[in-house]
């Protein structure tokens, strides 16, 4: 998978949980809606994992090289 | 995009209510030098950068200034809490408490409203960064006139850590000024799309 083809399916699964957590607002005590909260969350860590240690970090503090700061290198949301 | 973290950047504990103060610190949520400007002006200006240090230090301190307008607002709310109504009306938060009760709302100290002509954003890096470093200054000095008209120490530890974050945005914004110029200078640029 290509970085906008990984970046594409992990916006999906935050779409997903971000859905989720506001679900979850309202309804605190919903084990469906619970249960898919932690599937997904696990879900969205490892490809997030995968896709900063491919293409260097999402949030700035996932920078992992002690030798190169990569948080300015990748582009930004707003181009393309 | 943003995530929420469930912390300040700072912690805040004020355990006396002073509406007075409130009414002056709530300039630093809505007012011309306060957060809520820094953090539209830096994120907005974003767009309109070329380099990546520029781009990367306005989402950074953008960012940084929306943690602190959760602080101010902090503060403002634990000043008002506990305040008395008699408390309030005797000070010079009871306009304020007129409209908006102990709500926090994002005014200056004078009771105007935020304004976006506060800000500036334009499509030349140049301006922007001199305007954000002016910005910088102009709220070290509110920050100042706080520390002047407080003797609440609870406040004050937090209002000093503000006054120096401001100190070192606008040391970042003049490292990434003198970065642009010097790679103008390099290029030999002229202003785009001007005649001299």
């Amino acid at each position: 998978m290509n970085r906008n083809q990984l970046l594409k399916q992990i916006m999906e699964y935050d779409f997903v949980l971000y859905e989720l957590q506001l679900y979850l607002d309202t309804h605190p005590n919903d084990m469906r809606a619970l249960k898919m909260f932690k599937q997904v969350s696990d879900t969205v860590c490892g490809l997030r994992k995968e896709f900063e240690e491919k293409f260097g970090p999402i949030i700035a503090r996932n920078n992992e090289s002690s030798t190169t700061w990569q948080w300015l290198e990748s582009p930004w949301p707003w181009e393309n | 995009m943003w995530q929420y973290e469930k912390k300040l950047q700072f912690p805040i504990n004020i355990k006396t209510p002073n509406p007075k103060l409130a009414s002056f610190i709530i300039s630093q949520y809505g007012g011309p030098d306060g957060e809520l400007a820094a953090s539209m002006r830096y994120l907005s200006q974003r767009f309109a950068m070329k380099d990546n240090v520029t781009k990367g230090l306005l989402t950074d301190i953008g960012t940084e200034e929306l943690a602190h307008l959760e602080m101010v607002g902090t503060i403002v709310h634990q000043l008002t809490k506990n305040a008395t109504t008699t408390q309030i009306e005797n000070s010079p938060m009871a306009a304020y408490y007129i409209d908006h009760g102990r709500g926090v709302y994002p005014a200056a100290a004078s009771g105007v409203p935020f304004n976006a002509m506060t800000l500036a954003s334009k499509s030349d890096p140049i301006t922007n960064l001199v305007e954000d470093m002016a910005a910088e200054q102009k709220a070290r000095t509110v920050y100042e006139n706080i520390l002047r008209v407080s003797d609440d120490p609870d406040v004050n530890n937090v209002i000093k850590y503000l006054r120096q974050r401001e100190i070192v945005h606008f040391q970042r914004f003049g490292e990434a000024l003198d970065t642009i110029q010097r790679k103008m200078c390099e290029k030999k640029t002229i202003v785009p799309g001007v005649k001299f």
